[in-house]
């Protein structure tokens, strides 16, 4: 089949081109502003104050992309073959009964650079154990996962609810959360490094599993560019059939990718249940994982593009906590309607400007989008 | 007489609870069809309750107030076909968007608007659907067996309720027995073929999505002005997966449709009405054990343990013609 689309240069194609469409879906979260009844540029100028003007906004920046770039890696490793894992939502909160399991039995008795490990482990566990049952459905008795990982979803949630409604709650509380973990299962704060460059914390949750985020980021990249399971899940996402042909083996490409992205969305639960709460509560998760989606698909499916967007999100969500806090009424749920036209500008509609960036850089130098110069003119 | 009253009573709500359901499905039964999938039924409703809410507590017309409903919810369903239609973007991102911003601008348009935490303000006898009192119920009410299935069963639901029944034999018209239904069935299988028969491929999915936005905006319109008087936040609740588990659970079928929606709205009267009572041998069912059947009940059939769901050939592949 013919590609509809000629070449553009890569800076164009992974710079430009998410960019302007990153432009238009503020200008057009910008007329919502305005149908509110609020000035969009000082909106933005607010959002932008509270998400960077001080040490505190930008430890909480950083704690919201930590979360992001663990969601945006999960949907993006699905992505890259070819499986669009709308489940990471899911797969993060059951992630959260692991981590319940093993910071309430070692939180008395190990310090916490024990426990941290552990939880780690339990955490990416479940999580790959819960992307399991729809990868092997879609490789085996090929049903869609999209909609089995949307149904794995719900059943998670049930389940949680069920557990901290239920067993998991302390008998003295009515709260429907697991009780607080003690000193052993608290991830140690990352704020003094903000404090290193003059900036004043007060208090944020910023904590080394920022760190580990990034880690993942890095070993996300070296696994789909660097090792032959990932350019086999490539070709996978690029053609399936090719990759039949290649002799690379369906089933276990599907699951294995489904089972990594599953374990970093399992991750993802460690931020804030260690990081922040200190314990397991309902609806801990709170979208994070379909932010996951908008994240990966503004970062371009590339780490170091994720990590941009997650920080990008995570301005949007502290930013957006000080503008609730300016303009009442402007409250978080502006953040949603930016993140869908996000979504539906960098991801649905990511070709519309296409034709015409093309037709401009076109009309600057034939070559560059891979047309011959005409003849008699340039070289 | 108890248990048959309470069987009744049961069965009332499951079919109140089932309405929302059922035009949420029919309504991605159309563009399902046609070759797109959609999972924007949730955001479309969301929309059509809140617009519907909205325009009836304005202008102090129920009709109008299901105008508006229709007329947002088909708008969204617009940018669904302009993203995957003519742009040939993702269909699942471009639904996924939808949602997103359904659930956001509701809220803050809501909150703007009428300053009650995102509520619409509570609706006036007039300007909601009232419901229908079929002749005799009253009278024969008393009479044991027929007179509560007349009287509360068949009886007493508003307009809608009555219109999304009777859309299940309309789209079985529509699809099985009109040119217009084999063609949007053959554009979901083969659009190449479409193509060369000289029907726009394009025009037709476009056609079946605004069929799709009609029957979202009633599902959100029946949402806001009769289950409830106003709109809530996010009071589709999920509702519009629900109906995408049981558009599969149905096999894009419509009066299948109708019987997987009908299941999955007695799943939810009964974990309302059970609510932690003991069951005869089970003994006591978790509310969220019911609550999850649906989704459970979905997943063991695209596993393909209750027959196989086949899904229309050309979902979800944007058409390219060849050139």
């Amino acid at each position: 089949m013919s590609t509809p689309y000629a070449k553009l240069p890569a800076w164009a194609d992974y710079g430009l081109i998410p960019l302007i469409n990153l432009f238009v879906a503020f200008v057009v979260a910008g007329f919502v502003v305005l149908l509110v009844g609020e000035n969009p540029l000082r909106a933005a100028v607010i959002l932008v104050e509270g998400a960077f003007g001080k040490g505190t906004g930008i430890a909480f920046t950083l704690f919201y992309a930590t979360t992001f770039i663990f969601t945006g890696l999960s949907v993006a490793v699905a992505a890259h073959c070819g499986l669009f894992n709308i489940g990471t939502e899911g797969q993060a909160y059951i992630a959260g009964l692991g981590i319940a399991v093993v910071c309430l039995s070692f939180d008395t008795t190990l310090p916490w650079w024990l426990t941290f490990p552990l939880a780690i482990v339990a955490a990416a566990v479940v999580g790959a154990l819960w992307a399991l049952i729809p990868a092997y459905l879609q490789a085996k008795r090929g049903s869609h996962i999209v909609i089995t990982t949307i149904m794995f979803n719900f059943i998670a949630a049930s389940i949680m609810v069920y557990l901290l409604v239920g067993p998991l709650k302390p008998a003295a509380s009515q709260a429907p959360q697991t009780r607080n973990f003690f000193a052993g299962a608290e991830l140690p704060k990352l704020n003094w490094i903000i404090e290193l460059f003059g900036a004043k914390i007060r208090s944020a949750p910023l904590n080394i599993s920022f760190l580990l985020a990034l880690a993942m980021a890095f070993l996300v990249w070296l696994l789909i560019w660097r090792t032959k399971l990932g350019y086999e899940m490539r070709t996978y996402g690029h053609s399936p059939k090719a990759a039949r042909y290649a002799g690379i083996s369906e089933t276990r490409i599907i699951i294995t990718a489904m089972m990594i992205s599953g374990a970093l969305a399992g991750m993802m639960a460690l931020n804030p249940v260690m990081g922040d709460q200190h314990n397991v509560a309902i609806d801990f998760v709170s979208g994070a994982g379909f932010v996951g989606i908008a994240v990966a698909l503004m970062g371009r499916l590339h780490p170091v593009g994720i990590v941009l967007a997650a920080i990008l999100f995570g301005m949007l969500y502290q930013g957006g906590a000080e503008l609730a806090f300016e303009m009442p009424a402007i409250s978080r749920d502006m953040i949603v309607i930016i993140q869908g036209l996000v979504i539906l500008f960098a991801g649905a509609l990511e070709h519309m400007f296409r034709p015409y960036i093309q037709a401009l850089f076109a009309s600057f130098n034939p070559r560059s989008v891979g047309m011959e110069a005409i003849k008699g003119k340039g070289a | 007489m108890d248990v048959f009253n309470a069987i009744v009573q049961t069965l009332d709500s499951t079919i109140r609870l089932s309405v929302p359901l059922l035009l949420a499905c029919l309504a991605g039964l159309y563009s399902e069809r046609a070759g797109i999938f959609d999972i924007g039924l949730e955001g479309k409703m969301l929309v059509g309750a809140f617009a519907g809410a909205a325009a009836a507590s304005v202008f102090h017309s129920a009709f109008l107030g299901l105008g508006m409903a229709i007329l947002i919810s088909v708008a969204f369903a617009m940018i669904h076909g302009f993203a995957s239609i003519t742009h040939r973007g993702n269909q699942i991102v471009s639904g996924v968007a939808i949602n997103f911003i359904a659930a956001g601008s509701t809220i803050i348009l809501g909150q703007a608007w009428f300053q009650q935490g995102g509520r619409t303000p509570a609706l006036q006898p007039g300007e909601r659907f009232e419901a229908i009192i079929w002749p005799g119920a009253d009278a024969i009410h008393d009479v044991p067996i027929i007179g509560p299935i007349y009287a509360e069963l068949l009886s007493g639901h508003s307009i809608l309720v009555y219109l999304a029944f009777l859309m299940v034999p309309f789209t079985w018209w529509v699809l099985f027995r009109t040119r217009f239904g084999l063609r949007l069935r053959a554009v979901g299988e083969n659009p190449a073929a479409v193509d060369t028969a000289g029907i726009s491929v394009a025009w037709l999915r476009y056609r079946a999505l605004i069929c799709t936005g009609i029957l979202t905006g009633i599902a959100g319109a029946y949402l806001s002005m009769v289950q409830n008087g106003g709109f809530v936040k996010d009071m589709t609740a999920g509702k519009g997966y629900i109906a995408l588990a049981a558009l599969i659970f149905a096999k894009w079928k419509p009066v299948n449709a109708m019987f997987a929606c009908l299941l999955f709205g007695f799943l939810d009267a009964l974990s309302i009405r059970l609510q932690g009572s003991p069951l005869p041998i089970i003994g006591k069912v978790p509310v969220q054990f019911m609550q999850a059947l649906p989704y459970i009940l979905t997943v063991i059939l695209l596993a393909g343990f209750i027959g196989k769901a086949i899904p229309p050939r050309a979902g979800g592949v944007p058409y390219v013609k060849e050139r």
